[in-house]
């Protein structure tokens, strides 16, 4: 297996915690972390960890200065793999990441059991792999269900 | 001591308010984390935010956990096997941008571990009710890592 640059990004809180489950699957390749809060620096154990501005999709001005900092890290690592929870610097990333020929996997919150995230609907047309954490939610089409963190 | 917290970032004055009411009335030790507000509560301590390690530190503490129905919650309880009382935030009343938390509350109804309150009222129920049981009553912790086959997928999808 070769070895490959992979950028995991999700918001403080429950994508945070959420995303760290994972942390089995990203073995054997070299990390780098996007968070929202400064202070999860101290739970990264292996790999990179910057802190971008936290905004929700409701407050454009945040938004456009966290999706600055986002792109200028992908810009910087150029990842090969972006794996993400959510929330927004997930989409940011996942964009850009897409545009610069990144694989880049949408993994929506466990927390949204009956629709989608906005975010969520959003990161479609940017995912390599759009999944679902709950087999209700599948469709033929994506999102798809290949299990759940819990 | 009982925790309470409401994530990182929105307050959620409606279940503090309910635990403060409680408290005054049980006199029970009180430690909540209340996220940005201008509201002074009268019978339990409070910070608007914590650090991480001084949030693992109030939650490893904790009898009982009390929090918005928040994944990162729900899940922290989980792994360290605390007992949680989840509370929904509701679109309606501006406590969130969606109902997401009342999907997340249905579905872990039943759960172990996890009591669910739908409103002030209940959530005050249920703490008079735990008050007279044991809390010390702690539940198998999961593992920090999702389950095996669900890992073994994404690496496919990571690696291939």
């Amino acid at each position: 297996m070769k070895q490959k640059k992979l950028l995991a990004v999700a918001s403080a809180g429950g994508h945070w915690i959420q995303l760290n489950r994972m942390i089995p699957a990203f073995e054997g390749h070299r990390l780098h972390w996007i968070s929202t809060v400064p202070g999860l620096k101290t739970k990264v154990q292996n790999g990179t960890f910057t802190a971008v501005r936290d905004a929700s999709m409701w407050d454009k001005p945040g938004l456009l200065v966290m999706a600055l900092q986002v792109a200028w890290r992908v810009l910087l690592i150029r990842p090969d793999v972006i794996v993400t929870t959510g929330a927004a610097p997930g989409f940011f990333a996942i964009l850009f990441g897409r545009l610069l020929g990144a694989k880049t996997i949408w993994i929506d919150s466990v927390a949204n059991a009956e629709e989608l995230s906005l975010a969520g609907r959003k990161a479609k047309r940017w995912a390599t792999h759009w999944l679902t954490q709950w087999p209700e939610l599948a469709r033929k089409e994506g999102p798809h269900y290949i299990g759940s963190i819990l | 001591m009982i925790f309470v917290t409401v994530g990182t970032q929105l307050a959620f004055d409606r279940m503090v308010s309910a635990v403060d009411t409680w408290a005054g009335s049980s006199g029970n030790d009180v430690f909540a984390q209340v996220g940005p507000t201008d509201t002074k509560f009268n019978h339990i301590q409070q910070s608007e935010f914590l650090e991480p390690k001084d949030f693992d530190h109030y939650f490893n503490s904790a009898n009982i956990v009390i929090a918005h129905a928040g994944m990162g919650s729900i899940l922290t309880a989980m792994s360290y096997g605390k007992r949680i009382i989840i509370m929904p935030r509701k679109a309606d009343l501006g406590e969130h941008r969606n109902d997401h938390q009342l999907a997340t509350a249905r579905s872990f109804v039943g759960h172990a571990g996890v009591s669910v309150a739908w409103d002030e009222d209940e959530l005050i129920a249920l703490l008079h009710r735990i008050d007279s049981e044991t809390t010390e009553q702690d539940f198998v912790k999961i593992s920090n890592t999702a389950p095996e086959p669900f890992i073994q997928k994404l690496r496919e999808l990571i690696n291939g």
